[in-house]
């Protein structure tokens, strides 16, 4: 066995523009995005027909037919036929947790390359039929007889024939993601004021990074889009201040479809290698992925915000690293919705709050804001939900690559059913 | 993209249809592919005067294992080539039409006439530089007369270019050259090395192309490719879906950059020096067109052409010359230029200035390059068909295809093979020319 472990270095990276649900890719579905995901990654770094250690992503909207989305993926791009692959399923913390497992597994010298990645489509959505009917027709499908067929059949009823539309809602809960987002806020008083400004910053920086040709060598079009749809470089606090909340009860609600991002679709990938696969090619090395942590909560009955994991996750992570929160250059925190991040980082700086639920002795404190999202986040992109951690892990490992060698980055990443996955960069 | 008369005029009532109305009938012409013989049937060798390249060519015509002894009466001639370097006065000329006179009877289709000569501004007489000048007529007037596909041009061996003949003979006589006609190619002496393959006469070689998402920028990649480079396609962000698209298909790298950025080069040097340790050719294809007459013409119409046609390029290149060690030695620099930069187009000053521009500067660059051991030159498509000819109303584009004397458009792929034959190390002697991709157009000839 391998003792030693290495560092896995991240090579670069590619994603579709992100589309807002219903859009530029109303017609495509996830197999197709991330087919053409990966071979925008494959012309950028010249693999065609190469084999690489494995190839894992996942989508958090999956059709039943999509049972081997990724394999069947690498099949239609211009891989090696001979790259395995398997799907990852964990909801928004996917794309991060592929880049994790790709990682780990180049750590452990059982690879020497991989890509990671994730897809996701609210455009094309699955859609079920109902689970009474669905009950029926696997009764009738097991029926041998024709009076078996028959009384199988006599339980349909015209109810029966609604499909299941798949819906952003915690199943033990019955909240959306957003309702359950504003409960967070109402209990940590995150204003409105504060979101509006986080969500401006947002789309500011994303323009900017266009505009500068930040994102020439991260992304690459699709279907006719050249870049994210769901950026407003022209929004402004006036703007944003007129909209009506859409999460929350009663006058206090904060939450707007301004600063919570939308249904959206998208693919990303990330190539990561071994230091020597990469020279073996010639390839940069733009950063390294230091260590990762995923953390869950108790959202049903713990009295926990749902999207509070990365807030857990994070302090562990530090410790075993020892690291403090100062210690970054930059900061990744995923923008599900405005207030999501404002949560995290309060939580960090509040003495009770980590001592009680962190077990810490001293806060965590407050981070320089100027370091965070420095080139935009979901809020600005739009949040296809599996995507967004390969969007950021390239997004990252380029923006330390260019600040120099050692430059250090935190990524923190919310995820549905009450999980965080977090992790540390370094160039 | 098919060319329907053409084929009209190639079956078997279209043949009777047109050659008694006297209609125009295009020939299909004999085009490159991997693994075809240099020349389908034998070759007439001849001289006028005491030619001194007999000895060239025939090495050239036996090595690619044609027959270089004219065949037999009844057979049909592939090419005809003759040997003027032994021109001292018109008298001499005589020698030509005597033997080019019965050859051309003899051609078969797409067959090659080739005249070698020395340049007139290196005679020792009047009389001798006159008679040099002569073969320029009379290469241009065969041209014109030749049917079938068959194409004359005459290329200009300076004394002590000798061995840079080889790789512009047999560009010529290829069907690299097929729509390459009516063409005067001066030479200059250099250092060529030996032995390529043939067939990957660009293995092991790193090209840049530019533009090379889509049309005549995507067919360069590919025949790049084909000769065995690694292609580095470039083309503007936008375009990166097909982009990826051809680098994919032709096994390179997508590059997605506005070359035009104030740190373009410099950004593809540092690409290039780290990602493929420097690099051997780099082709400008990448082009605008933003057409109104000039009383009509704004500044961002004026000013876009200039920066993407022409600007960009010699700040790329010269961002190339400045990296240290990314350019290696025989690097190949190919723009391409244009027929309207050589003739001019209503509606075009602005393009047309600017692909006039860049045969300015690879004529200037030219012997900086030769110090270095490189080659830059342009080659100027005429009438190419391609999705941009496609939208152009039916009248327009086929008086603007049969007006050259294929009676026929170009291929993209015609200009691919044209810049790859530049870029080959073969091509060593080819410094600071332009040449003409354009079926001995009318315009500007």
């Amino acid at each position: 066995m391998a003792p030693q472990t290495r560092k896995a270095a991240i090579v670069g990276g590619n994603r579709i523009p992100f589309a807002r649900a219903n859009g530029a890719y109303a017609r495509a579905g996830n197999q197709d995005m991330l087919t053409a995901t990966l071979d925008g990654l494959v012309a950028r770094f010249g693999l065609q027909g190469r084999t690489v250690g494995e190839v894992a992503a996942g989508a958090v909207l999956k059709h039943s037919r999509d049972f081997n989305l990724t394999r069947e993926s690498v099949l239609g791009s211009r891989l090696s036929a001979a790259t395995p692959a398997y799907d990852v399923q964990q909801a928004c913390g996917t794309g991060l947790e592929t880049a994790v497992l790709v990682a780990n597994k180049i750590a452990l010298g059982q690879i020497e390359s991989g890509i990671a990645g994730g897809v996701d489509t609210a455009s094309d959505a699955p859609i079920a039929v109902n689970e009474d009917l669905r009950r029926t027709l696997i009764s009738l499908g097991s029926a041998r007889t024709v009076q078996q067929r028959l009384k199988a059949l006599s339980g349909v009823r015209p109810g029966q024939l609604l499909p299941e539309v798949p819906r952003n809602v915690e199943p033990r809960t019955g909240l959306s993601m957003g309702e359950h987002a504003a409960i967070t806020a109402k209990e940590w008083e995150i204003g409105r004021e504060e979101q509006d400004a986080l969500a401006l910053r947002s789309h500011q920086n994303l323009a900017a990074a266009y505009g500068r040709g930040f994102f020439d060598d991260l992304v690459t079009p699709f279907l006719g889009l050249t870049r994210d749809d769901n950026l407003r470089p022209d929004t402004s606090l006036e703007k944003l201040a007129t909209l009506r909340p859409v999460f929350g009860a009663g006058g206090s609600a904060t939450m707007t479809a301004g600063n919570s991002t939308p249904l959206t679709d998208g693919a990303s990938a990330v190539l990561l290698a071994s230091d020597e696969w990469a020279a073996a090619r010639d390839l940069p090395v733009l950063a390294h992925l230091v260590d990762a942590q995923t953390a869950a909560v108790d959202h049903v009955h713990g009295g926990e915000g749902l999207l509070m994991a990365p807030v857990h996750a994070v302090p562990v992570l530090l410790a075993r690293n020892g690291l403090t929160l100062q210690d970054f250059d930059f900061y990744e925190v995923h923008e599900a919705f405005a207030s999501t991040v404002l949560a995290t980082l309060k939580a960090w700086e509040n003495p009770a709050y980590c001592k009680e639920r962190l077990g810490l002795d001293a806060p965590l404190g407050p981070i320089d804001r100027s370091r965070l999202n420095v080139h935009g986040s979901s809020l600005a992109t739009g949040h296809p939900f599996a995507a967004t951690g390969g969007r950021i892990v390239a997004t990252l490992a380029k923006t330390l690559s260019e600040a120099g060698p050692g430059k250090r980055g935190l990524i923190s990443i919310c995820a549905a059913g009450g999980q965080g996955v977090v992790a540390i960069l370094e160039s | 993209m098919s060319d329907w008369y053409r084929d009209f005029a190639n079956s078997g009532v279209g043949t009777t249809i047109t050659r008694q109305l006297g209609l125009p009938r295009p020939a299909v012409l004999r085009r490159y592919e991997p693994g075809q013989p240099l020349l389908p049937g034998p070759a007439l060798v001849g001289s006028a005067g005491e030619g001194r390249l007999r000895d060239v060519v025939t090495g050239v015509l036996t090595a690619a294992g044609v027959r270089a002894d004219g065949g037999r009466d009844d057979e049909r001639l592939s090419a005809v080539v003759l040997d003027a370097t032994g021109l001292t006065g018109p008298a001499q000329l005589a020698a030509a039409h005597e033997l080019l006179a019965p050859a051309v009877r003899r051609l078969g289709p797409s067959a090659r006439v080739l005249v070698l000569a020395e340049p007139p501004a290196d005679a020792a007489t009047v009389a001798q530089a006159a008679a040099r000048q002569a073969l320029e007529g009379l290469v241009r007037s065969v041209a014109k007369e030749l049917r079938h596909g068959a194409t004359a041009n005459l290329v200009l061996v300076p004394a002590g270019a000798e061995a840079a003949l080889a790789g512009p003979l047999r560009f010529f006589l290829s069907g690299r050259s097929a729509y390459v006609d009516g063409q005067v190619l001066t030479l200059t002496a250099a250092e060529v090395p030996a032995g390529d393959d043939p067939d990957r006469p660009l293995a092991g070689r790193v090209a840049v192309v530019t533009g090379a998402a889509r049309g005549i920028g995507a067919a360069i990649a590919r025949v790049l490719a084909r000769d065995g480079a690694h292609v580095v396609a470039v083309d503007v962000p936008a375009a990166g879906e097909s982009l990826a698209q051809v680098a994919n298909a032709v096994g390179g790298t997508a590059v997605a950059l506005d070359i035009t950025a104030a740190d373009a080069g410099p950004r593809l040097a540092r690409q290039l020096q780290a990602r493929h340790g420097g690099l051997d050719v780099v082709v400008h294809n990448a082009g605008i067109t933003r057409d109104k007459l000039l009383v009509n013409m704004d500044a961002d119409r004026w000013n876009a052409v200039m920066a993407v046609n022409l600007q960009a390029q010699l700040d790329v290149t010269q961002a190339l010359l400045d990296a240290d060690g990314v350019l290696r030695s025989g690097a190949r620099v190919v723009s391409v230029s244009s027929q309207s930069g050589i003739a001019g187009n209503r509606g075009q000053t602005n393009y047309a200035a600017s692909k006039a521009g860049i045969i300015g500067m690879v004529r200037a660059w030219a012997s900086e390059f030769a110090g270095r051991g490189a080659t830059i030159n342009a080659v100027a498509p005429g009438f190419i068909v391609t999705e941009m000819t496609a939208t152009m109303p039916l009248g327009t584009r086929e008086v603007g295809s049969r007006i050259n004397s294929l009676q026929q458009g170009g291929l993209p792929v015609d200009v691919a093979e044209t810049i790859a034959w530049l870029a080959q190390p073969g091509s060593a002697g080819v410094n600071g020319q332009v040449v003409r991709v354009c079926g001995q157009s009318v315009l500007g000839a």
